[in-house]
């Protein structure tokens, strides 16, 4: 029955075909621009760390004076000053734990006549590769003592390893850095997680890389440069090692959620004895976010496209109520012939169905015109300037959910002009013919 | 009552009135917020930097030299660069209008007190003032026994030390509304400054949603970081050569160094806004989308009401009404369903700003918009039913004999 209320949906779809090609047309534009902008959400709110995101947690503690004016975020940033970090990665609560800055140091090739250029990096302390299951292509990662000794050593990610050692082993060779000689003892696999979740988390959080990862306490040690936000609520001291500017990242591996619950108490006991110190005025309230938790409180996923999602969708709502406006037209135009029809014994259920039919091929048609859409949406977002373009691809899932969007969509605008349709009494219609 | 049959009329597609009117409303709301984030980013981007941009030249060097003298270098970077045909004044900086670099202060009015403003730190050599081409508006320029280094290897502790500051029009309104700043002290660090003059206007490296992006302090302290970004004044037709020429010649007197971002201050600017470009370009299409969709859906239906009222109009044309009558009436309706959508869609725009101002920091919807709004929606809508309404009124009289 149902392919024979396709095959009469098409016919009777033939017969005014402007006004069909105006509802796929109008399905086509609105499932083809939400579909585009769902896309890009799916692809950049995915897990930077899929397996391990559920053990990694961001402790925040708040170390700022009592607020002083009403423009202050009422929220800390979630940065640490030096003496905090320090502490709590020596306390080793956690079953894993690493702090971490950005860098950006001159890179000096060995070879005599090449201009040194600028790369980015990470200081970071030695469990930053377990935790977070860092793929090594040669070589391997240093160990805490290495932390603690100051260790001139670095590991190179595959871009920068291949651009200063072309094909061969960089392991054991020697990388000038600003003015110091580091020796490489690992190379990376490529690895970019998307978003850099380990950075200060924004909205420019996406297509960034780091190329060269070396012992925080070495860079603080040779006064590297650091490259990042660097918060102050007091002068006086070097910044750098001072108690008030925050400027690190400190984050934990926690393999259970007693363990959470423990290093939260363990947060608060620590802010409260820094309290006995004189320090951190503010009323104790440690958090401890999770990871992906964490990246959405942030705002990782940029605020201008959180707007074009709202944008786009009630873009979609306007074509829908369109074309609902459309399909009733069209149904109680069809009067006469459903009239005929309930004469001839169908019942309000056939009715309904056979309607309900013709939104769908409707429907499946749009669907189609706004895959089209959405790929060439997703190809004008690709031709952005911004970090996350490249990540702008259709996958399985995503081609799937355009065609059920528009498929749901398209039977729910069927549902209200299909059963008022039903509703039209035979005889009465029969009378006015 | 001659519209009552209209009234009648439309009470028997009760349904279908709703549903476009629901659709011109939401078009309506939509419209009217994305027209004003639209106009305020064309606004931000026609902020005045307060330089004179098309004049200016821009190179950032930063020296690998750890042991160097950064000043005397900068002096003798300076000097080269002066040298090159065509460049008229070289400067050192720190900071610029959209570069990014910005150093912050909470400016307080006694020591250790609460901030009622925070400012970006403009530092340069002498010649600053002139290479940008600000413009004085009140008190001097910095004197050359006023210039202190920066001490940026102790924590850019200059600022506890300088003696006299430059403000800009929007920052002495902030700090001392309707007050002469002039000879005013102000405290960015730990010690006093004094205000020795005051300059129409000078952006901030990275701005932010308010009044605050004009807030900026020039100090008369000079750059001694490694990291320096130089200044060049040329005619805006030497600006590509000069550019190419400094690379050379900063290249050649020290190979020591990583050059970085030679640009023009025009380059600086539209890669400063060009997201916001994209943005612009998305939301236009966004809104030209909803009205073509909407405007479809109103021509759609009305001729399809033709269509279905074929006979009635016969007969109103069979009983005397002219042509114009036909195409005033549909005109009406027209004008009854859209207008009831646009009053509708004005509060729903007012109520669509709200949720926007709480999730996105948008600012408050500009009352100019919703009535700009309404009218054209409702100009869109008779545009939209003018085509159906004049095959109504060729409707023949003869029609309402016929089966």
């Amino acid at each position: 029955m149902i392919g024979y209320y396709a095959t009469t949906a098409v016919s009777s779809l033939r017969r005014s075909k402007a006004l069909a090609a105006l509802m796929v047309l109008v399905i086509g534009l609105g499932i083809g621009a939400s579909m585009t902008m769902i896309t890009i959400f799916h692809v950049l709110s995915g897990d930077p760390l899929p397996g391990r995101s559920g053990q990694i947690y961001a402790p925040v503690i708040d170390i700022r004076p009592l607020a002083r004016d009403h423009s202050e975020p009422t929220e800390p940033d979630g940065n640490f000053s030096w003496p905090d970090a320090m502490n709590l990665l020596h306390a080793r609560r956690a079953d894993r734990q690493a702090a971490m800055a950005g860098g950006a140091v001159p890179v000096r090739p060995m070879q005599s006549g090449e201009l040194p250029f600028y790369e980015t990096g990470r200081y970071v302390t030695a469990d930053f590769f377990s935790m977070f299951n860092v793929p090594f292509a040669a070589g391997r990662a240093w160990r805490s003592d290495d932390d603690e000794n100051h260790a001139r050593i670095v590991v190179l990610n595959r871009d920068l390893a291949r651009k200063l050692f072309g094909n061969g082993s960089a392991i054991g060779h020697s990388v000038r850095l600003k003015n110091t000689d580091f020796r490489v003892i690992g190379v990376l696999d490529d690895w970019h997680p998307q978003p850099q979740f380990y950075a200060q988390v924004d909205g420019r959080g996406f297509g960034k890389t780091d190329q060269f990862f070396l012992p925080l306490q070495t860079a603080q040690d040779l006064g590297l440069d650091f490259n990042g936000r660097l918060s102050c609520w007091d002068s006086g001291g070097e910044a750098r090692t001072s108690n008030h500017c925050v400027w690190l990242q400190f984050l934990v591996q926690l393999d259970s959620s007693a363990k959470a619950q423990a290093y939260r108490q363990f947060l608060g006991s620590y802010w409260r004895d820094q309290q006995t110190h004189g320090r951190m005025p503010r009323p104790v309230q440690a958090e401890l976010y999770g990871l992906m938790d964490w990246l959405a409180r942030q705002h990782a996923i940029p605020d201008d496209l959180r707007l074009q999602l709202s944008l786009s969708l009630g873009f979609l709502a306007v074509c829908m109520l369109n074309v609902v406006g459309l399909l009733l037209a069209t149904f109680l135009r069809r009067g006469g012939e459903i009239s005929v029809r309930r004469a001839l014994g169908a019942r309000r259920w056939d009715i309904f169905l056979q309607l309900g039919v013709e939104s769908c091929v409707i429907g499946l048609a749009g669907g189609l015109l706004g895959l089209g859409i959405a790929c060439l949406g997703l190809w004008s977002v690709r031709q952005r300037p911004d970090g996350y373009a490249q990540l702008a691809q259709m996958d399985a899932g995503m081609l799937l959910g355009t065609f059920v969007l528009a498929l749901v969509a398209s039977v729910i605008a069927g549902l209200l002009p299909a059963w008022r349709a039903c509703r039209i009494p035979p005889a009465l219609q029969l009378k006015t013919q | 009552m001659s519209h009552s049959p209209l009234i009648a009329s439309l009470s028997r597609h009760k349904l279908t009135v709703c549903l476009l009117v629901m659709q011109v409303a939401l078009t309506c709301a939509i419209v009217c917020n994305v027209a004003s984030i639209i106009g305020h980013r064309l606004a931000q981007m026609q902020l005045p930097s307060g330089v004179v941009e098309n004049e200016l030249a821009l190179i950032e060097s930063i020296s690998v030299d750890e042991t160097a003298n950064h000043l005397a270098k900068h002096d003798a970077d300076m000097a080269a660069l002066r040298a090159i045909p065509g460049v008229t004044l070289v400067a050192a900086v720190d900071a610029l209008p959209f570069n990014g670099n910005n150093w912050s202060n909470g400016i307080s009015l006694v020591p250790n007190g609460p901030s009622p403003a925070t400012a970006t730190a403009f530092n340069g050599t002498q010649d600053e003032a002139r290479v940008l081409g600000m413009r004085l508006v009140a008190g001097r320029w910095f004197l050359p026994e006023e210039y202190i280094p920066l001490d940026a290897a102790h924590d850019w502790a200059g600022i506890n030390h300088v003696p006299s500051t430059i403000i800009t029009r929007a920052l002495a309104a902030k700090l001392f509304p309707g007050q002469d700043p002039l000879g005013k002290v102000i405290y960015p660090g730990d010690g006093p400054v004094r205000i020795v003059g005051v300059v129409d206007q000078l952006l901030r490296p990275s701005l932010g949603e308010s009044e605050a992006s004009g807030y900026a302090t020039l100090f008369p302290m000079l750059p001694d970081t490694a990291d320096i970004t130089y200044v060049m004044r040329t005619a805006p037709q030497d600006r590509e050569r000069v550019l190419k020429q400094a690379q050379q010649v900063l290249a050649r007197l020290d190979s020591n160094r990583v050059l970085r971002h030679p640009q023009t201050f025009t380059q600086l600017r539209d890669d400063y806004f060009r997201r916001d470009r994209t943005m612009i370009t998305l939301l236009l299409s966004a809104a030209l989308g909803l009205l073509l969709v909407t405007a479809a859906g109103i021509a759609g239906l009305a001729s399809f009401w033709v269509q279905q009222r074929r006979r009635s109009i016969g007969i109103r044309r069979a009983v005397g009404a002219t042509r114009r009558d036909i195409l005033r009436y549909f005109q009406t309706e027209n004008g009854v369903i859209v207008g009831a959508g646009v009053v509708l869609g004005v509060v729903l725009a007012y109520a669509l700003n709200m949720l926007l101002m709480q999730h996105y920091a948008l600012q408050r919807l500009p009352w100019l918009y919703v009535p700009v709004g309404a009218v054209s929606l409702c100009l869109l809508g008779q545009l939209a039913v003018l085509g159906p309404a004049i095959r109504a009124s060729g409707v023949p009289p003869v029609v309402a004999t016929r089966g």
